[in-house]
C-alpha cells in the first residue's frame, strides 16, 4: 500500500496522501480517490489519460486535481491507479494510467461527486514530507 | 458537541448567542440525545455561516443536522441581496435539487408482496443506479438547453410522464431563470449519458408501505391510506450537478478576497448576490435544478413501465416532488417585515405551512408535503409543513436521518451480503450492484430517522403524517 489514507468525516470521506515531494503527495492522495471506490491494486493501469490544470493556488490546484481526476473518471468510466504528476509553479499535468469499470471485478462502492474545500490543507511537514488532503463529496 | 455557551430556549430549540464574527444567533433543533451525538464541527459551522455578509434571522441546523462542507448538511440560512447577502456553492452542495419524489400506487401491501421478488428484479433491471451506469438518452446541445431551461417539463413534453404530474412538483417541474449558458462544457459533458440514473451512496428508488397514519386527515388529503404501497425516489441533479458544485466553488473561493469577504474558513466560499459571479451560479445552480426534476421524471416513466409489466393496469400518480439541497428565492417574515431572500436549504426540506400560495392547490388546506427519506431498511415519512414553521426556521425541516458513522467504520462493521440476507428476512428486498455499496449504507450507520422525525414534529417545524416501511430498495 502506498502513502494515502482515509480519515473521517461525518457523511463523506477524507482523501490524504504523503510523499518527500509535492507531487508524490498529489499522487498518493490520488490513489486515496481511488480507494474510495474500489481497490487500487485491483485497477489495471492499462491504458493512459492525459491530464492538466492550472490555478494560481497551491491548495485550490490539489483540489482541482482531484476534481479533473473525477471528471475523467465519470465521463470515461474508468478507474485509475497509477498517477505520474508533474508540478511547475500553479499548473500541474500529469499521466494517469488506469481501466474501464468492470462492474463484477472492482465493485465499485459509490461514485465521488467532487473534491472539497474542508480540510482542504497542502503542507509540508517538520520532517521535510508533503501532505495533500481534503474532504472528498461523496 | 460541547454544550458550553448555548442556551436552550425551549425543549427542542438551542441557541447560541452572536459572538466574534457572527452577526446573527445559530439555532438547533435537538432532543438532549441528538444535540449531545451531534459534532462539534456542526457547532463550528452553523456559527460560520451565522458570520457570512447579509444573513438574516439566524443560522439554523435540523435535527438531522451533521458535519458538511462549509454549511452543516442540515443547515437552513437566508441572505438579503439588498444588504450585501451572499449566495454560496457550499450552502447548496455538490449534488444541487437532489430531493424525495412520492407516487402514489394505489396497490395494498398485499398486492406486492405476491409480486416481490419479480417486481425487485423488473426495477433494477429499468432503473439505472451505480457507478458507471448509463441511461438511455444521449441528449444534443440544443436538447440538454432545453432540458436545462424547463426541467420536468421538458420531460413531459418529451413522453416521459403526463401532464397530470406537474402540479404536484415543487415550481410545477420547472425554475425559472436558469442559464445553461452559466455551465461549463465539463458539467454538459458530465451529464451527457447520465439522464435517468439514479447514481449511488444514499440514493435509492425504494417500494414502500403505508405502515402507520399518523393523522388521518391530511394523510386522505394526500392520498395516502394504511396498507397503500408507495415508491419513493431520492436523487439529484448527477454529473451536471456535480460540475457546477465542483465550477463554482473553486471560481469563489479564488474570487472571495476581491469581493472583501473575510471567510472563517475557504469551504465557506461564497459571492455577493448582486455580483456577476453570484448571479451566473445562481442561473447555473437553477439550471441544475431543471437537471433534477427532469431526471427524477424519467426515473419516474421507467418505473411506472416496470411495474405495468409486473402488475399489468397499474397506475402510478405523483404525490408531490421537493429538493432539499437548494438556494431559493422566497418571501419570509422576519422581525414583523416581509422580505424577499435567497434561502439555501443544504439537507433540509422546504416545509411551507397550509395555506401557502406555492403548495399545490390539492394540498393548500393540509400544508406542503414534506418527504423525509429513512437510510437503507429503515421507515420514511410524509411530513406536512406547519404555519409555526415560517418563525422558526423559515418554513424548513429535516432531510432525513443523517449519518452517525464513517463509511469506512461501516464497513469494518457490516458485510454487504450479510445486511442483503438479514434484510430479505426481514422482508425487505435490496438490489444494487455493489455490495459494498451496501454495507456503506448499513441501516445502524445512521441516526434513528424516527428520533428525528419526532424532534421535527414536538419542534414545530412539520406535522407527521405517515410512516412508510420499505419492502423493496433498488440501491446505486
Amino acid at each position: 500500500m502506498g502513502d494515502w489514507e482515509h480519515f473521517a468525516h461525518g457523511a463523506d470521506i477524507g482523501s490524504r496522501g504523503r510523499g518527500a515531494t509535492l507531487e508524490e503527495a498529489f499522487a498518493q492522495a490520488a490513489s486515496a480517490l481511488t480507494a474510495v471506490v474500489t481497490d487500487p491494486a485491483e485497477v489495471r493501469p492499462a491504458s493512459a489519460v492525459h491530464v492538466a490544470c492550472r490555478v494560481p493556488d497551491r491548495e485550490l490546484l490539489f483540489c482541482e486535481w482531484l476534481n479533473t481526476l473525477i471528471f475523467e473518471m465519470a465521463t470515461r468510466r474508468m478507474l485509475f491507479s497509477r498517477f505520474d504528476v508533474r508540478i511547475d509553479g500553479d499548473a500541474l499535468d500529469a499521466d494517469v494510467f488506469g481501466e474501464p469499470v468492470d462492474v463484477a471485478r472492482h465493485a465499485p462502492a459509490v461514485e465521488v461527486k467532487g473534491a472539497t474545500l474542508t480540510e482542504l490543507a497542502v503542507r509540508r511537514e517538520p520532517d521535510g514530507r508533503w501532505i495533500a488532503q481534503c474532504v472528498l463529496d461523496v | 458537541m460541547d454544550l458550553s455557551g448555548i442556551r436552550r430556549e425551549s425543549e427542542y430549540r438551542w441557541v447560541i448567542e452572536p459572538s466574534g464574527p457572527m452577526r446573527v444567533p445559530a439555532v438547533l433543533y435537538a432532543d438532549d440525545a441528538l444535540i449531545r451525538d451531534m459534532d462539534d464541527k456542526v457547532r463550528q459551522q452553523v456559527c460560520n455561516v451565522a458570520s457570512l455578509p447579509g444573513i438574516v434571522g439566524a443560522a439554523y441546523a435540523m435535527p438531522d443536522a451533521h458535519w458538511g462542507y462549509g454549511f452543516p448538511i442540515g443547515g437552513v440560512a437566508a441572505f438579503d441581496a439588498g444588504q450585501g447577502g451572499v449566495v454560496s456553492a457550499g450552502g447548496v452542495g455538490f449534488d444541487i435539487s437532489c430531493g424525495v419524489r412520492a407516487l402514489l400506487t394505489g396497490l395494498q401491501r398485499e398486492e406486492i408482496l405476491k409480486v416481490q421478488q419479480a417486481l425487485a428484479h423488473e426495477l433494477s433491471r429499468a432503473i439505472p443506479a451505480g457507478v458507471g451506469s448509463t441511461g438511455r438518452l444521449r441528449l444534443s446541445s440544443d436538447e440538454m438547453d432545453a432540458m436545462l431551461t424547463r426541467g420536468a417539463r421538458w420531460a413531459v413534453e418529451r413522453g416521459y410522464g403526463s401532464v397530470a404530474d406537474l402540479p404536484h412538483i415543487e415550481e410545477e417541474g420547472c425554475i425559472a431563470h436558469a442559464k445553461p449558458g452559466a455551465i461549463s462544457q465539463r458539467a454538459r459533458q458530465r451529464q451527457r449519458d447520465e439522464m435517468g440514473t439514479l447514481g449511488s451512496g444514499n440514493h435509492y428508488l425504494e417500494v414502500q408501505w403505508v405502515a402507520e397514519v399518523f393523522d388521518p386527515k391530511i394523510a386522505a388529503g394526500f392520498g395516502l391510506t394504511a396498507g397503500e404501497v408507495v415508491v419513493s425516489i431520492h436523487c439529484g441533479s448527477r454529473g451536471l450537478g456535480h460540475q457546477i458544485g465542483t465550477d463554482y466553488l473553486r471560481d469563489m473561493a479564488l474570487a472571495a478576497p476581491s469581493f472583501g469577504i473575510h471567510l472563517p474558513d475557504r469551504e465557506l466560499a461564497c459571492a455577493p448576490i448582486s455580483s456577476e459571479l453570484g448571479q451566473q451560479y445562481l442561473g447555473a445552480m437553477r439550471a441544475a435544478m431543471n437537471c433534477a426534476l427532469a431526471n427524477r421524471q424519467i426515473l419516474t416513466h421507467l418505473c411506472r413501465d416496470a411495474f405495468r409489466r409486473i402488475l399489468a393496469g397499474s397506475e402510478l400518480g405523483l404525490l408531490y416532488d421537493v429538493s432539499h439541497n437548494i438556494c431559493k428565492v422566497e418571501e419570509h417574515e422576519v422581525g414583523g417585515v416581509k422580505r424577499r431572500l435567497h434561502v439555501h436549504r443544504k439537507g433540509a426540506t422546504r416545509a411551507f405551512g397550509p395555506g401557502h400560495a406555492a403548495v399545490p392547490e390539492a394540498f393548500r388546506s393540509f400544508g406542503q408535503p414534506v418527504l423525509i427519506g429513512g437510510s437503507m431498511g429503515t421507515a420514511s415519512y410524509v411530513l406536512a409543513g406547519a404555519a409555526s414553521g415560517e418563525a422558526l426556521a423559515l418554513s424548513s425541516a429535516c432531510h432525513g436521518a443523517g449519518r452517525s458513522m464513517s463509511r469506512h467504520q461501516a464497513t469494518k462493521q457490516w458485510h454487504g451480503r450479510q445486511l442483503v440476507d438479514e434484510l430479505e428476512a426481514r422482508g425487505i428486498l435490496i438490489r444494487s450492484p455493489s455490495l459494498r455499496g451496501v454495507a456503506e449504507e448499513a441501516p445502524g450507520a445512521y441516526k434513528s430517522v424516527e428520533r428525528v422525525v419526532d424532534v421535527a414534529e414536538r419542534a414545530g417545524l412539520a406535522h407527521k403524517v405517515v410512516r412508510l416501511e420499505p419492502l423493496i430498495c433498488i440501491k446505486g
